[in-house]
């Protein structure tokens, strides 16, 4: 559904992405993550028409959103990473609106509108003037108006930024209400958001794409992803311990530490050991008294691949080089 | 065009919403009444036609700076508080943001200057003027207002706020206004091209004085066009970023 080939985006001599290759099937949920300044939001501003690259062709059904923006925008919902809100309007005036922006009849909107505000939850606040708004709930106001229209693809640029835990979860579950439903691409540099609502994500670092795959696939990829380090807090002696996980095959020796008699071990492995340690550890008659996942899998391909690319320098920024760009 | 008068009446209804519509025709109002009372009055005896003059005088500075107060907000502000985003991921054309929000402040200052048709109506019944100069009057103060508005939206789409949006408009056409001082140290032909160019000068004074001239409203039009034409374009090439 969803073709990119090649392209580049400049901030006049700035470079925000560059060579960006991926493809997008209907149906699918698909998360860009990344840093801040990694090209995210620029990658989602030129696939929703809002700007056009600077080189390279992107095809949303096999339209090109630079000689077919207009009909493609038919196609789209999109939330940017602020939501567009007018104050003074009302949740309900400003839905029509948008839906009547993106061609429906009015009779159509008004239909719509009911099932709108309740996927979003936000029914008890339909005529309340979006200015008197949380933040939460205007968040919502930004998903509605961008599934007003049932489009085929749903962008969203950082949907859960700025949202307390409660919100975030109320968030996350709307999304899931909406796959199946929609094309989506999100954005965020929230790795759990990821892990809990996409079925394929893209890692972006300074402008690039460096991973893209399921999470299973990246794991497989990259190595780490179900393994990881794990710290425990044991109460016994640390030759015990160190006899007790001989028998787990773990990458390199655990650290053991003593500190006010428990001693702090760091467990390091290919694979998810923890059930195999806590049961070690029962076994040979210490006491368990704490586990903890340090890293979890996608943490850890991202941090090896932003660390791979050059960390250092975070932004996506890198000036253009003759020749290239039009 | 049905996006036309969509974006043309939630921008309307912005302006009747928000306080900001009220204070610019209030003070437009309280202006003209003032400077109908202190100035087209006067002390001493006047004729009726001289009176009426001096009403549409002044009633044409107060229309430009309302029209600039007015359309400086119309796109810069929706650029400003990201609003911009909702339009531009629409199927909207570019041309179509730009004539509603034209439209939009073209219908609330014909509304605030048909307020003060009760100023004219006065020497109407009091005085002795005839209806063509009112109405020729009106029609320089629509046409005037229209072009005023019609660069303030150029001015709204090319600044990057309402504060420079307003600056560039009345850069540009404070410099339509003074085209006649420069008319006056030019040779021909520039002095022929910069008196045509003279906005007020050349083009407001007929109907003030109640003539109808041709050549003025085809000006004045193409002022209106040239302008909105323009800031369409601006519009297109911020999609390039």
């Amino acid at each position: 559904m969803i073709t990119v080939q090649n392209v580049s985006k400049y901030y006049g001599p700035r470079c925000a992405v560059h060579g960006l290759d991926f493809r997008i099937d209907d149906g699918e949920c698909v998360g860009f993550l990344g840093l801040n300044g990694a090209g995210k939001s620029t990658t989602l501003r030129l696939l929703s028409c809002l700007l056009l690259p600077t080189s390279g062709r992107i095809a949303i059904r096999n339209m090109d959103v630079a000689q077919d923006p207009h009909e493609i925008r038919k196609l789209i919902g999109y939330l940017p990473d602020s939501p567009p809100l007018y104050a003074e309007m009302t949740v309900r005036e400003y839905l029509l609106f948008a839906a009547r922006l993106r061609r429906m009849t009015l009779a159509a909107a008004r239909q719509r509108l009911g099932p709108v505000l309740e996927t979003c939850a936000i029914a008890d606040h339909a005529d309340q003037a979006i200015g008197t708004l949380s933040h939460g709930y205007r968040q919502r106001v930004g998903i509605a108006q961008a599934i007003m229209h049932d489009p085929t693809l749903l962008i969203l640029d950082e949907p859960i930024q700025g949202l307390d835990p409660v919100q975030i979860v109320e968030i996350r579950e709307l999304i899931r209400r909406l796959r199946g439903k929609h094309t989506i691409l999100l954005s965020t540099h929230i790795l759990s958001e990821i892990e809990q609502t996409c079925d394929r994500i893209l890692m972006m670092h300074n402008g690039r794409v460096h991973a893209e795959g399921t999470e299973e696939e990246l794991t497989e990829r990259y190595g780490t992803a179900s393994g990881g380090d794990i710290e425990l807090e044991v109460r016994g002696e640390a030759s015990a311990l160190q006899k007790a996980l001989a028998g787990i095959v773990l990458d390199g020796a655990p650290d053991i530490e003593r500190h006010e008699g428990v001693l702090k071990v760091t467990v390091r492995a290919k694979s998810d050991v923890r059930e195999a340690v806590s049961r070690a550890v029962i076994d040979a008659g210490l006491g368990l008294l704490g586990m903890t996942r340090v890293a979890g899998g996608l943490e850890q391909i991202f941090v090896k691949l932003t660390k791979d690319s050059g960390a250092g320098n975070p932004s996506a920024v890198s000036e253009r080089t003759g020749g290239e760009g039009q | 065009m049905s996006n036309v008068m969509l974006i043309a009446r939630r921008e309307l209804a912005g302006y009747v919403r928000t306080p900001s519509g009220y204070l610019i025709a209030a003070a437009v109002l309280l202006i003209n009444g003032l400077f109908f009372n202190a100035f087209a009055m006067g002390t001493g005896a006047k004729l009726s036609s001289q009176v009426l003059q001096d009403f549409f005088y002044f009633s044409s500075g107060t229309t430009m700076i309302a029209a600039i107060l007015l359309s400086m907000r119309l796109l810069a502000e929706e650029k400003q508080s990201g609003t911009m985003v909702l339009l531009y991921t629409s199927p909207v054309r570019e041309w179509q943001i730009v004539a509603g929000k034209f439209i939009s402040a073209l219908i609330f200052l014909s509304g605030i200057t048909l307020l003060t048709l009760y100023m004219p109506a006065l020497i109407f019944v009091n005085g002795k003027v005839s209806i063509g100069h009112i109405g020729a009057g009106y029609l320089g103060l629509f046409l005037l207002g229209g072009a005023a508005l019609s660069i303030g939206v150029l001015g709204s789409a090319l600044g990057r706020n309402q504060l420079t949006a307003g600056v560039i408009s009345a850069a540009i056409l404070v410099t339509l206004l003074l085209c006649w001082l420069l008319a006056a140290r030019s040779d021909p032909p520039l002095k022929a091209v910069l008196s045509h160019l003279a906005i007020w000068q050349q083009h407001f004074q007929p109907f003030m004085r109640g003539f109808f001239q041709l050549s003025s409203v085809v000006f004045l039009v193409s002022v209106m066009y040239a302008a909105l034409f323009a800031a369409t374009r601006v519009l297109q090439s911020q999609r390039w970023g």
